[in-house]
Formats: C-alpha cells, sequence, structure tokens
C-alpha cells in the first residue's frame, strides 16, 4: 500500500541527491541551476503528498505558484547565465571568486 | 568708616588695573603715580582705621558685603572682619608696600616693564589686603592664593631670564604643596562646622576639639589637631618653614624691591598673621602646637646657620629671613602670638629696610650682588649706610631698637612658656632661638662688614662709578629707618601687654605667657635695663658681632681656613642640609620616575599596547584568519548551508 | 489486485525517476544532463498522476518539460561551453557530498517514519470520490480564495520575461539593419544630384 510516507521517502531522496548534485558538480553553473530545479521538484512532490493526504487543494495550488516562480527563476537565471558567459567567457564556477574576502 | 574699608581694599586694585591694562596709554609717570597714590590712600585709610579702633575706642566690625554662593547650606561670602589685628596688618601692609612703590622709582628706572611692575605690585597689595581683612576661609585662601599668584608673577619678572623660570616655578609648586595642606584643612573645618565663617567656626572649636577623625582606620585622631596641623602646613609653604622653604631663597631672582615687599615684609608673614588669627583653634591643641614650635625652632637656627656661608647679599637677608620667620613660628607654638604680631610688624620695617639698602647698594655696584666683590662701600654710599646699620642693629636686636623690643620679649615668652614642661620639646625651642641670636649678629655683621668696611675688592671700572643712589632710594630707607629704630620703644607695652588684641586673638588661661610677662613689665626702659641682667640674649648678640668682626675684618684668612678644617660641616651647609636635592630629586624626580614608568609601562605598553591597539590587532589577526573561510566560491557557501541544516536536523533528532 | 498493481506502479516509476536524477547529477555532457531531468520530470508526472493529481502533473509536463527544459536545452546549445574543460566533473568533494546525502536521507527517513505525526502516514491515500474532477476543484480554489496571489504570479512572469530581455539584449556593434521610417522618408534631392558637364569635343 503506497502512502504519504513512500511520497515523502522518494522526495528525501530526490532532494538529498539534488544536494549532492550541487557538491559534486563544480565545473557548470547550468548543472547547479538543474539541481535546484530538482530540488523544487522534491519540494513540490511533498507538497502534493501532504495535500492528498490531508485532503486539502491549497497545497496543490502552492505547487502551482511553486512552478509558475521556478519558471521565471529558470528564466531569469539562464538570462544571466547567458550575460556571464558573454562577459567572462566561461560559466565554470571555480573561476567565480569575486566574493573572496 | 564701611566704606574705608572697601576703598582700602579697591584702591590698590584700581591702580593696579588701570597700570596693568592702559600702562602705554598714561605712560611710566603715569603708572608710577597712579599706584602710589592708590596704596598711598589705602595707608592713610588704614591709619584712620587703625586709629578709630585703638584710640578712638571704635569696636570691632565684623560684616558681610556681598553672598558669592550658597550651596547645601554653605554660605560663601565676601566680607572684612576689621579688628585691631588685621588693622596692624593692614598699616604695616601698607606702610612697606608705599616704601616699595617710591623706592621702586628709583630701583626699576631703566627697566622695559616698569608699567607691569607698577601693576603687579598693587595687585599685590591688594590681594594681602583682602587676605588680612577676610572673615572667611574662603576669602583668606583667595588670598592666600592671589598674593601667590602675583609672587609667582614676579619672582618670574625678568623672564627671559632661565634662573627666574627656575624659581618662580619652584616657589609656585612648593607652595601648592602648602597649599594642599591648607585647603585640606578649611575643609576639615566646613566638614565639621559647614561654616566658612570665622565667628561661627571660632564659636564651635569647643565641639570640634571634642571630636575624633579616623585618617586611617583604627587610629583616631583628634580632629582639631589634625585641622591645625593642616593649616599649618599651608602657613609653612607661604611662610616658608623647613622643609618648605626651600623656595625662599631661590626667589631672589625677582626684581628687589619685591623681595623686600613679598619675601620679606609682608606675604611671607600671612602664614604667622592666620596662625595667630586661628589662635581660638590653635589654643584647643596642645600637638598642634608642638608641631609648630618644633618646626619653627628648627627654621630659626638651622636657616640661620645658612646666612653664613651665602656670597649673595639678598641669599643672606633671605636666609636672615627664614630664621626670623621661624621665630615668629616659635612664638606662635608658645602661645604667644602677640609677640609673634609684634615681631612680624618689627621684622617688616628692618627687614625692609634691609632689602632695599641691598638693593640701593646693587644699584650703585651696577647689579652686582656678590658680596666678595664688594667692601668699603662706607665712604661711597653713606646714607645707605648708616640706615644698613640701623637695619643690621634692629636685627640682631641691638637694645633699644625696635628689633630687640620684639626679639628679646619673644625670647622671654618662649623661656617662660610652662605649658610645653622642661621636656625636649621645650629645649629645643629655647636653645634654638637664644643660640639663633648669636647666629643673627654672625651672619648679619658678616655682610655689613664685608659690604661696607675692610678692602675695597670691586674692579677699578665699577668703582669708578659707584655714588649714592638718588633720593626716591635713599628717601624710603630713611623713612623705613625710623620705625625700625624706635618703634619698638612706644608699641611693647600696648600691643604686648596692653590687650591690644583684645578678642582678636585668643589665649586660654593656662598658655597665657604674655600676660604672666604683663604683670612683671613696668615700661619700655626697664624692660631695656632688665635685659642687661636677666638672660644672655645681649651677650650673645655682643659675642657674634665680636666674632663678625674678628673674622671678616681682623683676621679676612681665617674664614677660608675653617672652612678647609670643616670641611664637612661646610659642604652641608652649602648644599643647604640637602632639602633641595630632597625636593627636587627625591620627590620631583621620583615623581617624574613613576610617570615615567607609569607612561611607558603603564600607558605605552599597557593601554595603548595591549588593550587599546591589543584589542584592535587581535580582531585584525583574527579577521586574517577568518577571511580565508570566504573563497568567494558560491558552492563553498552553498555546503556550509547544507551541512549546518543536516547538522541541525540530526540534532534536532537525537539530541533533542 | 489494484492496489498491488499501483504499488508495483509507484515502485518502478521511483527506481525510474532516482536513476533519472542521479543521471543529472553524474552527466559529464548537460545536454545529457538536461534530458535526464525531462525523464526525471516525466517520472514525476507519472507519480503524480497515480494519486490523481491530474492537473499539477500535466502543467509539469507541458510548463516544466515544455518550456523551462527546453530553454535549458537552447542555453546548453548556445552557450560554446567546452566539453572537455567541463568534463571531470566528479571532483574530491564527491564522497563529501553523497556522504552528505546519504546522512540527509538517513534522518529525513528517520522524521519520516519514525517521529511522524500520521498515524494512518503508511496506509495509502483515501480514493477520491466519484465524479470529482481536479482540474475544477483547483480552479474552485485559485480563482477565489487565491486569485490575489495569481495576479502577483502573472506579474512576477512579467517581470521575468522583462528582466531575461533586458539582461541579454546588446547592441552589436557593425550589425546592418534595415530603417524603413528613412527610406519612406528619402526625398529626391538625397539621392539624385544633376550635374552638367561640357560635351566631349571631338579631336
Amino acid at each position: 500500500m503506497i502512502g504519504l510516507n513512500h511520497y515523502l521517502t522518494l522526495s528525501a531522496i530526490l532532494f538529498s541527491l539534488s544536494v549532492a548534485g550541487i557538491f559534486i558538480n563544480r565545473r557548470n553553473l547550468i548543472l547547479l541551476l538543474m539541481c535546484i530545479e530538482l530540488m523544487l521538484l522534491a519540494v513540490n512532490f511533498n507538497f502534493v503528498a501532504f495535500s492528498r493526504a490531508l485532503g486539502d487543494e491549497t497545497g496543490q495550488v502552492f505547487v502551482f505558484f511553486i512552478l509558475t516562480v521556478a519558471a521565471a527563476e529558470a528564466a531569469i537565471g539562464l538570462a544571466i547565465l547567458v550575460v556571464l558567459f558573454r562577459n567572462r567567457g566561461s560559466i565554470n564556477v571555480q573561476e567565480l571568486d569575486s566574493m573572496k574576502g | 568708616m564701611h566704606s574705608f574699608h572697601l576703598t582700602i581694599v579697591l584702591a590698590p586694585l584700581a591702580a593696579a588695573i588701570i597700570a596693568g591694562l592702559f600702562g602705554r596709554q598714561i605712560g611710566r609717570a603715569g603708572a608710577h603715580w597712579i599706584t602710589i597714590l592708590g596704596v598711598g590712600l589705602s595707608f592713610v585709610l588704614s591709619v584712620l582705621v587703625l586709629k578709630n579702633l585703638y584710640w578712638d575706642g571704635g569696636a570691632a566690625e565684623n560684616y558681610n558685603l556681598y553672598t558669592w554662593a550658597v550651596s547645601d547650606g554653605l554660605r560663601m561670602e565676601v566680607g572684612f572682619l576689621i579688628d585691631r589685628l588685621s588693622a596692624l596688618m593692614m598699616v604695616v601692609v601698607t606702610f612697606v608696600s608705599l616704601m616699595v612703590h617710591i623706592y621702586t622709582v628709583g630701583y626699576m628706572k631703566d627697566d622695559a616693564g616698569y608699567q607691569r611692575f607698577f601693576s603687579y605690585i598693587s595687585l599685590f597689595t591688594f590681594s594681602m589686603l583682602m587676605l588680612v581683612m577676610s572673615n572667611n576661609f574662603l576669602q583668606l585662601f583667595f588670598g592666600w592664593e592671589a598674593v601667590g599668584l602675583v609672587s609667582y608673577l614676579l619672582i618670574g619678572f625678568w623672564y627671559t631670564k632661565e634662573s627666574a623660570i627656575f624659581a618662580n616655578l619652584k616657589a609656585f609648586l612648593v607652595n601648592r604643596v602648602g597649599d594642599f595642606g591648607f585647603i585640606l584643612g578649611i575643609a576639615g573645618v566646613v566638614t565639621f562646622t559647614n561654616s566658612l565663617d570665622y565667628a561661627t567656626v571660632f564659636a564651635n572649636a569647643d565641639s570640634i576639639a571634642a571630636q575624633n577623625i579616623e585618617i586611617f582606620a583604627g587610629t583616631p585622631w583628634n580632629a582639631i589637631s589634625v585641622i591645625c596641623i593642616l593649616l599649618f602646613i599651608g602657613a609653612m609653604g607661604k611662610s616658608a618653614q623647613a622643609p618648605l622653604h626651600v623656595w625662599l631663597p631661590d626667589s631672589m631672582e625677582g626684581p628687589t624691591p619685591i623681595s623686600a615687599l613679598i619675601h620679606a615684609a609682608t606675604m611671607v608673614t600671612a602664614g604667622i598673621f592666620m596662625v595667630a588669627r586661628m589662635s581660638p583653634l590653635f589654643e584647643l591643641s596642645e600637638t598642634a602646637l608642638a608641631v609648630v614650635i618644633v618646626i619653627g625652632a628648627f627654621t630659626a637656627f638651622f636657616m640661620g646657620l645658612l646666612g653664613i656661608v651665602q656670597n649673595d647679599i639678598k641669599r643672606v637677608i633671605a636666609y636672615s629671613t627664614l630664621s626670623q620667620l621661624g621665630y615668629m613660628t616659635v612664638a606662635l607654638g608658645a602661645s604667644a602670638y602677640g609677640a609673634a604680631i609684634f615681631h612680624l610688624m618689627t621684622h617688616a620695617f628692618f627687614k625692609a629696610l634691609l632689602f632695599l639698602a641691598a638693593g640701593s647698594v646693587i644699584i650703585a655696584l651696577h647689579h652686582e650682588q656678590d658680596i666678595r666683590k664688594m667692601g668699603g662701600l662706607k665712604k661711597y654710599l653713606p646714607i645707605t649706610y648708616w640706615t644698613a646699620l640701623i637695619g643690621s642693629l634692629a636685627l640682631i636686636g641691638f637694645p633699644g631698637s625696635a628689633g630687640f623690643f620684639s626679639k628679646d620679649a619673644l625670647i622671654e615668652a618662649v623661656r617662660d612658656s610652662h605649658w610645653l614642661g622642661q621636656g625636649p620639646i621645650y629645649w629645643i625651642a629655647y636653645l634654638s632661638v637664644l643660640l639663633g641670636v648669636f647666629v643673627t649678629a654672625l651672619y648679619s655683621f658678616r655682610l655689613f662688614f664685608l659690604v661696607f668696611h675692610g678692602k675695597e675688592r670691586m674692579d677699578d671700572e665699577v668703582k669708578s662709578h659707584v655714588h649714592e643712589t638718588p633720593w626716591v632710594i635713599t628717601a624710603p630707607l630713611i623713612l623705613l629707618a625710623i620705625p625700625s629704630a624706635i618703634i619698638g620703644w612706644f608699641t611693647i607695652e600696648p600691643v604686648l601687654f596692653g590687650g591690644f588684641f583684645g578678642d582678636a586673638i585668643v589665649v586660654t588661661s593656662a598658655h597665657d605667657v604674655l600676660g604672666r610677662m604683663g604683670e612683671e613689665f613696668h615700661g619700655s626702659w626697664n624692660f631695656l635695663k632688665h635685659s642687661f641682667v636677666a638672660g644672655p640674649v645681649f651677650y650673645l648678640a655682643a659675642a657674634g658681632v665680636f666674632t663678625a668682626w674678628f673674622l671678616y675684618l681682623k683676621r679676612p684668612e681665617l674664614p677660608a681656613k675653617i672652612a678647609t678644617r670643616f670641611s664637612a660641616i661646610y659642604r652641608l651647609l652649602e648644599q643647604k642640609y640637602y632639602f633641595d636635592d630632597l625636593w627636587i630629586k627625591g620627590f620631583a624626580g621620583g615623581g617624574r620616575r613613576i610617570g615615567q614608568f607609569l607612561w611607558t609601562r603603564g600607558d605605552e605598553q599597557l593601554i595603548d599596547g595591549v588593550l587599546v591597539n591589543g584589542t584592535a590587532n587581535s580582531v585584525a589577526r583574527l579577521a586574517t584568519t577568518l577571511r580565508h573561510l570566504q573563497t568567494g566560491y558560491l558552492y563553498h557557501y552553498a555546503f556550509a548551508m547544507v551541512i549546518a541544516l543536516t547538522l541541525f536536523l540530526g540534532w534536532l533528532l537525537w539530541m533533542h | 489486485m489494484a492496489i498491488l498493481f499501483q504499488t508495483i506502479l509507484f515502485y518502478c516509476f521511483a527506481v525510474f525517476l532516482i536513476g533519472a536524477a542521479l543521471g543529472v547529477i553524474l552527466s559529464r555532457n548537460p545536454v545529457h544532463a538536461v534530458m535526464f531531468l525531462v525523464l526525471a520530470f516525466f517520472q514525476s508526472a507519472v507519480l503524480w498522476l497515480l494519486i490523481e493529481v491530474e492537473f499539477l502533473a500535466l502543467v509539469l509536463v507541458l510548463v516544466y518539460v515544455g518550456a523551462v527544459m527546453v530553454l535549458f536545452l537552447f542555453v546548453v546549445m548556445m552557450l560554446d561551453i567546452d566539453v572537455e574543460q567541463v568534463k571531470g566533473g566528479l571532483t574530491r568533494y564527491a564522497p563529501l557530498g553523497f556522504a552528505i546525502a546519504a546522512l540527509m536521507v538517513f534522518e529525513l527517513v528517520q522524521v519520516i517514519w519514525v517521529r511522524g505525526r500520521f498515524a494512518s502516514a503508511a496506509e495509502g491515500f483515501v480514493p477520491l470520490p466519484e465524479g470529482y474532477s481536479n482540474t475544477e476543484a483547483l480552479g474552485a480554489v485559485l480563482y477565489t480564495e487565491h486569485v490575489y496571489a495569481f495576479e502577483i504570479a502573472a506579474v512576477i512572469l512579467l517581470l521575468a520575461i522583462v528582466a531575461a530581455i533586458t539582461l541579454t539584449m546588446r547592441k552589436r556593434p557593425g550589425l546592418k539593419l534595415q530603417n524603413i521610417a528613412q527610406q519612406v522618408a528619402v526625398k529626391r534631392e538625397d539621392r539624385v544630384r544633376l550635374v552638367k558637364m561640357e560635351s566631349e569635343k571631338p579631336e
């Protein structure tokens, strides 16, 4: 019988994998953005699962808004990425260290 | 009468202000005329006040003019207490001041700071009058500090002279030590009576005497003894009693007229006057009186000895002043306040005379002060010679002179002061004043003979110019010589034995040595005759004069031999008992070393190095280390967040 | 039977989803990574359909896969990324990353299964009633209760459009463009010049 806990566990695994992805990928900023998308997906999983378990559609409305904002974020993030690439000729994460103290 | 009092004080002040601020406009003659008129007016009015109080039987007056401030019930007022004590002081101060003003016209004739000088001495007269006419401690303190200030200004009058600056700084600092005690004494008075007014304080004197004060826990001291000793420390500073005397000889760096006025006749006697004024307090504390008499005796004898080895004409007289102030202090300690004030008065005349005579000599020799380069001046300076002779005779107590009456009475009072018992203090005091007579005669006539008799040791060039000084200098000499010679004859009876001071000076009956002497007093003439048979004073003085004559006129080569024979003692005297070293190297040097230590170790190393800069440096060091954490890589910050998140989650799960 | 089938489907798609996620984080070529991400979104959509969240499942496929992922693909291809340089992706942080991930999974599982608040959480979802329309129910709350947030979302999207264009637009130097207004406004004098020349004389 598949229930709330199964979905939550799956979401947790998905989330942890995306965290690991952020750790692992240090060469490409696009991959980092993709990991963030994956993370958001894990979060959405939680919302959906809880919405169903509690019988309340608000959770799904929330997912709806998250999708909206994620789309906007992706668009702007990619635009920044393009500008960055244009200016520096690279999207290598290791070269982005202008915040160094 | 009140307008008289106010005029007496304000006339010199107004003259000082005009001469000081508008000296350029009124010119040199204007400056001396206005100040002489101011102080002359004060003198005339002072005489009238004294006449009113003594001959016309006027009552003493005590009133407040102006309330300066009221704080927590403590009234700070400006007021006058005019009784016979202050009236006598006023006359002495204004008279000597007037003489000095006139004398200055001649003495400072070529000086660029002519108007400034007149302004200062008039200001001094004002301050001194405020001091003696005060009816409360605050005004006393004001006058006390004001005369100290003017003294400072005048010692450093020739402010381009290195030694004068050193001397005035020294005088100021040494007086600070005394004034510290003085103001503590005043604070003690306020603590116990909550009043600054003399009358109130004296009325409560018995209640102060009944209380104890614990400065160090566990050792209660009698409050009045503490207060009196503190006040006397102030007097020691101002009246140059050992060990706070060191400033007075150096103050001779100032012009001679102020040496006469401030450092001989008036300001230095402020301490004596103050103790006499405080007699209702001092009478209640035999401890304080014992301190006073011992300090006085020490100063009277040992400072006199120093006069023998000095070669600067003014310094010899300065040590003589120290010694005579010691005499007055001894009289105060013996409860013979009247004798002290009497000696103060006569001393003011003859010491001012001696200083002015010395100034006359200095002027005649074109600012030569070394007595080894004088000699045989009798024939060049006849007026100066005779007046100086009168002054010297008065100083040693030659029978009939003013100094004779005051000093003889003083010594007799010390001898008869039975409250001391026959203990060591009594003998110290008595022997000091007795032997002091011999010493006084020795140094006075050493000076006199070296200056006016014997071989002429000046340069030929100087010799050709020597001539008697102008009348503005000799006139004050003559005017001062008259009271120096004769004033004792007709003042000893009223001042000492006639109850002249009335309520101004309080002596308990057990201490009343002057009262007992008064019973045996039968006129000045009998006093004179009596002195030849009663004590050794006259013979000691004569011996002193003879010794001086023998050593410096008859056998002039002997003093050098004695000096080499007793080189240890001579050296001790030459170094002035090392008091200067004690103060300058000991206290001042020690203070500087402590300051140096606190500066380099405490301030620079501890506070600046460790605390102030250390804090900043450690923050900087920490930041330098921590900045390596800020790699600038975004994913490092992300790691930190995620790792922290994991840790918090774990903490929530397993620790919470 | 249906329940068993459902369980099998769940595990099936869950394994594919995790596999796709691993593909995203481990693949060296960014194009592959995007493709794996598309796969992950499809798996998620199926898993959502499985618990009757049809509208969001379809939106996920249409919006995410159809729009956002295509955008990613465009960007990946547009930027001339040196694949060789981007390669060598797994770094010395990889073990640490996986350790952290494992610890996190362990902790979250603890939270879910041990500290869970719902007694029936492992029981399975209550089936929805007959004739229930997920889209209708969602629309009913979205346009009533959450209409304000909905409008803000619209503004955010607009903002994202404007921002993306503003960020990436640039004027290239030397670009030849046709200016129609100028072409239309041209006058005869601008283009034609009449010159007078002397005719050539024969030699």
